[in-house]
């Protein structure tokens, strides 16, 4: 895929230990990595295993407790506010639970106008914003007039998901985290919040990382896959190296907990 | 918003604590306006005047005069004059003649005088019989003689140059005047307390004052908690830090005891009802700063706080819109435990003599102090502080039915 491969983001000894003490947690366990501009990027691993905080320290929510990011192949400098707002133009995130997501006293307008002000056009007529915001959100197939003046909860999951994914359609990031973006949904929305996702990373090309549990899932959308377990990443490779023919024992476990819902690969085997 | 607050009002527990609250208030606003008299004006010589319609003598003797022949009046003024120790000598004297105890009702007045007038004999002896109880006896039957005569009494003015006692009318049994027509009627719903002041006046005014303190003490308290709470709880690091030891310090010394202290330190004559609010206000934050802090730690890992972040929005903006809102109805109902607990402080401070400074306004623990100091629990004057308990009960039990109230809208699991 990425022939030219350049770096977009990578760590070195990236750790993440929560508490002090005898109760301290490493969540994120010295952890290295190479993700390639355009490429879909899965991290995979069991529940706990450290996949948002990872995801969260990449993001800059929270700090990082030894190692390094790079992004561009610069050491990331996020110490002031203003260099964030800037680091945050290029990275965004897809969370986990749509329904905390949203500040549930906001209408869900404000929502999309912050990523119209994030990139600078705070000063665009009303009529212009009220334009990007329908082209946003009949990119995932939403009616914006329908949505105005609407709250949060008056929206289901897979709505409100979609409507994540109008917001990254708006910010054009470099780079989209999205940190199971379909675990907290119905099954039946699951498949087009996919496929919007795809969508809308084939259109703009944009680095996406794809945080799941489901190793079928990563292989059907990712170029290359980690494995994460217990905080490390125990294999990593393309999605064909890992997945076709893992060499952990995690691995192997992960995918046969996957039910065969993708007929064409043979897992008897492995 | 405007579903939350109809929730409220669907509230049975808020509606009847909103309900006693605003009574409380609307009396407050309008009794002075109807009844402008100063609250601390003492208008009775003496202490401790039962509740009841005061009627000026001197208009009622100078105003039109009615005749009304009733039946039980006579009756009536003797029962009211005859004392307890009157009865019991009665009773005596009745045993003595003979009448058997069974047959005697000391509480039935008719009954009793109907006896009375047909055993008595001036010239009797009852065995051991003093001589000063014979006398005694003596007196009482003129005296309830007296009473049933239809004779009346005169009134006499003395003259100016003469010295002279002149005769300007006379006031028989049967003569009763309009109180309508009595220009000075005066009514002491709740009578007067120890500085003959008007009870019922100064309770109101005091239940002012007492709401504004707590008012004042509660936004003074729930301001200095919730900001520290929120700077402590979102910043976290060395601000936390510092913000919990401080927090700490006050939990170590109950905050009633650094209060006293504080009081006792300013001194009497510095201590108007604003400066006890404002100390008690400076001594009650501690428990808003340490829940809101808990709140806000808890919240400010929230996706919907990091997609805030995420959106470019500083520090301030997080706060005020993703932050605030969340535990704003926990604010609300933290300051109204902290108007209700200010009031209580302010009594509890008076009560011990560290209240206000006595001179100008009346607070509700003014009012208890000068009830305890005077007595009035000891003899029996309870309208000279059981009203004022009965309006500080009242007033912490409707701020907290409104609060449970409140706490059902807000947290759906408490709801019944
Ligand atoms: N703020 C925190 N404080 C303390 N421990 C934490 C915190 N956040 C996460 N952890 C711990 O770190 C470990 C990794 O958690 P993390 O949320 O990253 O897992 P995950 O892989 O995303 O799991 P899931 O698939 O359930 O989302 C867990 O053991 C968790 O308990
Ligand atoms: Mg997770």
């Amino acid at each position: 895929m990425a022939n030219q491969k350049e770096l977009c983001l990578s760590g070195k000894g990236l750790t993440k230990i929560f508490g002090l003490g005898g109760r301290k947690t490493v969540a994120v366990d010295h952890v290295d990595f190479d993700f390639y501009k355009g490429e879909v990027v899965s991290i995979v691993g069991e529940s706990g295993s450290g996949k948002t905080t990872l995801a969260k320290m990449l993001l800059g929510l929270i700090s990082t407790t030894e190692g390094e990011i790079y992004f561009l192949g610069e050491k990331r400098d996020i110490r002031t506010h203003r260099k964030k707002k800037e680091y945050w133009k290029n990275i965004q995130a897809i969370f986990q639970d749509p329904f905390s997501s949203y500040n549930i006293f906001n209408k869900i307008d404000t929502v999309l106008l912050d990523c119209i002000h994030m990139r600078g056009g705070s000063r665009l007529p009303r009529a212009k914003k009220i334009e990007m915001m329908t082209e946003a959100c009949s990119f995932v197939n939403l009616k914006f007039e329908e949505l105005t003046n609407k709250y949060p909860f008056e929206l289901s999951g897979g709505q409100m998901q979609r409507l994540m994914i109008a917001r990254i359609f708006l910010l054009k990031p470099k780079i989209l985290l999205a940190d199971e973006p379909t675990s907290m949904i119905d099954a039946s929305s699951r498949a087009t919040i996919l496929d919007y996702l795809m969508k809308l990373r084939n259109e703009t090309g944009m680095t996406t990382i794809f945080i799941t549990h489901d190793i079928g899932l990563a292989y059907y959308v990712s170029d290359s896959v980690y494995i994460m377990e217990r905080g490390r990443f125990v294999e990593s490779g393309t999605a064909d190296e890992v997945i076709l023919y893992p060499r952990e024992a995690y691995t192997k476990r992960l995918i046969n907990d996957v039910p065969k819902i993708y007929e064409e690969w043979d897992l008897s085997t492995v | 918003m405007k579903q939350i607050i109809q929730q409220i009002f669907r509230s049975g527990k808020f509606i009847v604590g909103f309900s006693i609250f605003t009574t409380i208030l609307l009396v407050v606003i309008v009794y002075p306006l109807l009844i402008p008299d100063p609250p601390l004006n003492i208008i009775g010589q003496g202490t401790f005047f039962e509740p009841g319609i005061y009627v000026s003598v001197f208009d009622s003797i100078s105003s039109p005069q009615y005749t009304l022949n009733l039946d039980e009046a006579a009756a009536k003024r003797i029962a009211s004059k005859l004392g307890e120790e009157d009865r019991l000598a009665i009773k005596e004297w009745l045993i003595a003649s003979g009448i058997p105890e069974g047959e005697i009702e000391i509480e039935n007045t008719e009954k009793l005088l109907d006896q009375w007038f047909e055993n008595y004999d001036p010239a009797k002896n009852i065995p051991g019989m003093t001589n000063a109880k014979r006398n005694y006896f003596i007196r009482l039957n003129k005296a309830i003689t007296g009473l049933l005569s239809d004779e009346g009494m005169s009134i006499t003015v003395k003259n100016a140059e003469t010295g002279v006692l002149e005769e300007k009318g006379t006031i028989v049994p049967s003569a009763y005047v309009n109180v309508n027509e009595v220009p000075n009627v005066r009514v002491l719903p709740l009578g007067t307390d120890n500085f003959g002041r008007d009870v019922l006046t100064e309770l109101v005014a005091a239940t002012r004052v007492s709401l504004q303190i707590g008012f004042v003490a509660g936004i003074i308290a729930t301001l200095i908690g919730l900001t520290l709470g929120l700077l402590s709880g979102y910043v976290g690091g060395v601000v936390d830090d510092v913000i919990m030891f401080i927090t700490n310090l006050f939990i170590v010394i109950p905050s009633f005891v650094l209060l006293i202290l504080i009081s006792f330190s300013i001194g009497q004559d510095q201590r108007g009802a604003f400066t006890i609010a404002m100390v008690i206000g400076f001594t009650s934050w501690v428990w808003t700063a340490r829940a809101v802090r808990s709140q806000v730690i808890s919240l400010r890992n929230r996706d919907h706080v990091n997609l805030s972040k995420l959106s470019g929005h500083s520090v301030v903006h997080i706060i005020l819109t993703d932050i605030l809102p969340y535990i704003a109805s926990y604010v609300v109902m933290a300051l109204i435990l902290q108007i209700s607990s200010g009031i209580l402080a302010e009594a509890g401070l008076s009560i011990l003599g560290l209240g206000p400074r006595t001179t100008e306004v009346p607070t509700l623990g003014l009012m208890m102090n000068w009830a305890m100091i005077y007595q009035a629990h000891i003899l029996g004057k309870w309208w000279a502080y059981f009203p004022v308990i009965i309006t500080i009960a009242l007033i912490t039990f409707s701020m907290n039915l409104m609060n449970t109230g409140l706490d059902q809208v807000f947290n759906p699991a408490l709801r019944d």
